[in-house]
């Protein structure tokens, strides 16, 4: 029996509950055996990704101890959260320690939830109906840091009476950024009025997307703009029955 | 431009952009970015040829003291002078230098970043020593009197409309918003002062260490006038631009016109070593190279940082970049925007006064894609962050202190669960005061910055209850 560990991601704790309901029951309709390690708190991405590093090394320690009590992959719904563990964890501790040896083991065993479907438990219809014009946003560190270019597609495509239509520039940001909203919300404003601007062109009435942050931008900025069309995370679309 | 910066202030030039920059600015570069994307297509050894051109740069980063001291023996016997500048003062005196001792009134100058460093226009000018740019958009933007907006394409930020108004007040005409007239009227009136003009000035592209060779390469053909008509050539270059040999050059040149325009090379490509060498020659009487480092070898002791001398400045992580895209180059303060911008001008002014640059992206990684030398910008920027929030070898922090403060707290209450539990715990109930209609429409600060733009989803915060009490059967015996 494949088993998993539920990352859920402090944005995902914080405002997507039903994301991580559905992703539970998901996993376990596939036959996972999955657990959630209460202990963890955030990846600490966005104190590195701002310049902390030092102030990084606890946060990452303490979501390695809770993810350390089982050999079990560790599963997220963002790319983005899965990549800090799996590309900079590693570069916070000295080489030779076992922090950096426990870093190397956790990022060797942590997967993006499309990913982990597609790739591991090499699953790409997970039975969902969703009989809709769908539009895809790609997410740029589920894309380009974790290079999951086929997967969400290859899963969207899988789903019964889902009409699949284009997004223009899909692969350009969505202004999202983590603390780039508040730092440089201006900016931010204009990178997100362009995306919701290729959203509503695209003809579709629900756009998918693989990460809780470019989501709540996404969502926020289309109910800003007063459009209809629904801002959804893949894993609820795809436990749409 | 002429001074370097005393503050850029990024925040405050994204909040007032004129709605024309980023209108004009996204235009051009989705032009740019079609055509590289299709020049790369044609070319199946496009990932080995990046490999390559950063593995070269980064050995003649690291052996820089060999090959500079190769290329100014070999420029030396092709009959060339070599000047060494420490500072833009340096560079700037040094060319002064050379314009009073023949006797220079009008100088024609060729597109060149080091001299946009420098502020050598400016310089000049109050030395009653006419400087005249002969690029298009070099001559369009010295009109207007600004800086570039971007590396390749100076005057990107204009429209063609405001070129002919700009055209109209400064030269005293009627000109029209036809590209081609434009441009006909441009080259009269350089015309005219390439002929005259005492002294040619340009930057360069590379210098070839084994023949002591100067590369420019250009599309507009002002560049060969410049360094051919004159009887003297100057040349300020950066000490980055140094190549070992021509068959590094080969790599170099198939992914700079690609990667910068879209086009599989530019329309002139020049190879300049010294003077010319007999009458009937073409070329100047004397050539001068002025190597310029102004801070250069400092950031070349740093191991990360000093990865942004691998660039080439082709401007390709300019026309992928959103925010670039959004807030176009003046938002970047000084001769150089875009990623690039970012990642150098930090390293160059000091921290201290582009602290808000390495925070200027959402660190999306468009630029690392397309970078033809793998340049690797999203690391550049978060050590440069890291200079600027932690302080490292080179500078103390410089954040403010209630951002640090907030970041200390924020970084214990992740560390330990309970805090971080409890928060969840309470949030969601705090945060329902400011909810309506299912939606957060204004938050209190720092969320307010969020909110200003787009409202903020509710808190919700269930799932962990929900996993303890509510979850169906299967599988419960695996909670923790």
């Amino acid at each position: 029996m494949p088993k998993a560990q539920l990352f859920i991601t402090c944005l995902g704790d914080q405002f997507y509950t039903t994301t991580l309901q559905n992703m539970t029951h998901i996993l376990e309709r596939l036959g996972v055996d999955v657990s959630f390690p209460s202990e963890q708190t955030c990846c600490g991405q966005p104190l590195f990704n701002n310049g902390f590093e030092e102030k990084t090394r606890p946060v990452a320690l303490n979501f390695l101890r809770a993810f350390s009590k089982s050999d079990a992959p560790i599963v997220a719904p963002s790319g983005s959260c899965v990549s800090m563990v799996k590309h900079h964890y590693a570069e916070l501790f000295k080489e030779g320690t076992p922090e950096h040896a426990l870093a190397v083991d956790i990022a060797s065993r942590t997967y993006e939830f499309t990913e982990y479907l597609v790739n591991v438990l090499k699953v790409t219809d997970v039975g969902a109906v969703y009989p809709h014009k769908v539009t895809y946003h790609a997410s740029c560190h589920y894309l380009r840091e974790m290079g999951l270019k086929t997967e969400a597609k290859t899963l969207l495509n899988q789903v019964k009476g889902l009409e699949f239509v284009q997004l223009k520039e899909e692969e350009t940001c969505c202004g999202f950024g983590g603390a780039f909203t508040v730092t440089y919300p201006e900016v931010s404003r204009s990178m997100m009025e362009n995306k919701v601007k290729d959203i509503v062109a695209s003809g579709a009435d629900t756009v998918v997307m693989c990460e809780p942050g470019c989501l709540m931008n996404v969502a926020g900025g289309l109910h800003k703009a007063g459009s209809h069309i629904r801002a959804m995370h893949i894993i609820d679309l795809l436990s749409s029955q | 431009m002429s001074e370097p910066p005393a503050y850029i202030g990024f925040e405050e030039y994204s909040e007032h952009i004129p709605a024309s920059i980023p209108a004009a600015v996204q235009q051009a570069t989705s032009r740019f970015v079609s055509g590289r994307a299709a020049r790369v297509a044609e070319l199946p050894e496009w990932e080995q040829l990046r490999q390559a051109g950063s593995e070269i740069r980064l050995h003649t980063i690291e052996n820089m003291d060999v090959y500079l001291a190769q290329l100014e023996e070999k420029i030396l016997s092709a009959g060339g002078h070599v000047h060494w500048a420490q500072t833009a003062e340096d560079a700037n005196r040094i060319v002064l230098q050379i314009a009073k001792e023949h006797n220079v009134k009008t100088a024609v100058k060729s597109k060149s970043m080091a001299t946009e460093e420098i502020g050598l226009n400016h310089f000049l000018e109050k030395e009653n020593i006419q400087i005249i740019e002969t690029d298009l958009g070099e001559y369009i933007i010295q009109l207007a009197g600004t800086g570039p907006s971007h590396i390749i394409v100076p005057a990107v930020h204009l429209k063609k409309e405001e070129i002919a108004a700009i055209f109209s007040e400064k030269l005293d005409m009627n000109a029209p918003a036809d590209p081609i007239e434009l441009a006909r009227i441009a080259r009269e009136i350089l015309r005219e002062k390439f002929l005259t003009a005492e002294m040619g000035i340009s930057g360069g592209n590379f210098l070839v260490a084994e023949t002591g060779t100067l590369v420019m390469v250009t599309n507009e053909g002002n560049g060969r006038m410049c360094t051919t008509m004159p009887e003297l050539h100057v040349a300020v270059v950066g000490i980055d631009k140094i190549i070992p040999d021509w068959e590094s050059l080969t790599v170099f040149l198939k992914l700079l016109a690609r990667s910068a325009t879209g086009q599989k090379l530019s329309t002139y490509t020049q190879f300049i070593t010294g003077p010319r060498h007999e009458e009937g020659e073409f070329g100047p009487k004397e050539f001068h190279l002025i190597l310029l480092d102004n801070g250069r070898s400092n950031i070349l002791q740093d191991p990360i940082g000093r990865e942004v001398f691998k660039c080439i400045r082709c401007g390709a992580c300019a026309n992928v970049c959103p925010v670039y895209k959004n807030v176009g180059g003046f938002a970047y303060g000084w001769f150089i925007s875009g990623p690039i911008g970012a990642i150098l001008s930090p390293q160059m002014l000091g921290i201290k006064t582009a602290r808000e640059l390495p925070y200027a992206s959402t660190l999306c990684g468009a630029c690392a894609d397309v970078c033809p030398v793998k340049i690797p910008i999203p690391t550049i920027l978060r050590h440069l962050r890291r200079r600027v929030a932690e302080g490292d070898a080179i500078s103390l922090p410089t954040i403010p202190v209630p951002i640090r403060a907030a970041a200390g707290l924020s970084s214990l209450a992740l560390a330990h669960n309970w805090i971080y539990r409890f928060g969840a715990l309470i949030l969601p109930t705090l945060m329902s005061i400011f909810k309506r209609n299912g939606w957060i429409p204004s938050a209190p600060y720092p969320l307010s910055r969020w909110t200003k733009s787009r409202p903020l989803p509710p808190f919700t915060s269930h799932f962990r209850r929900w996993w303890k009490t509510a979850r169906p059967t299967q599988g419960k015996d695996s909670t923790r």
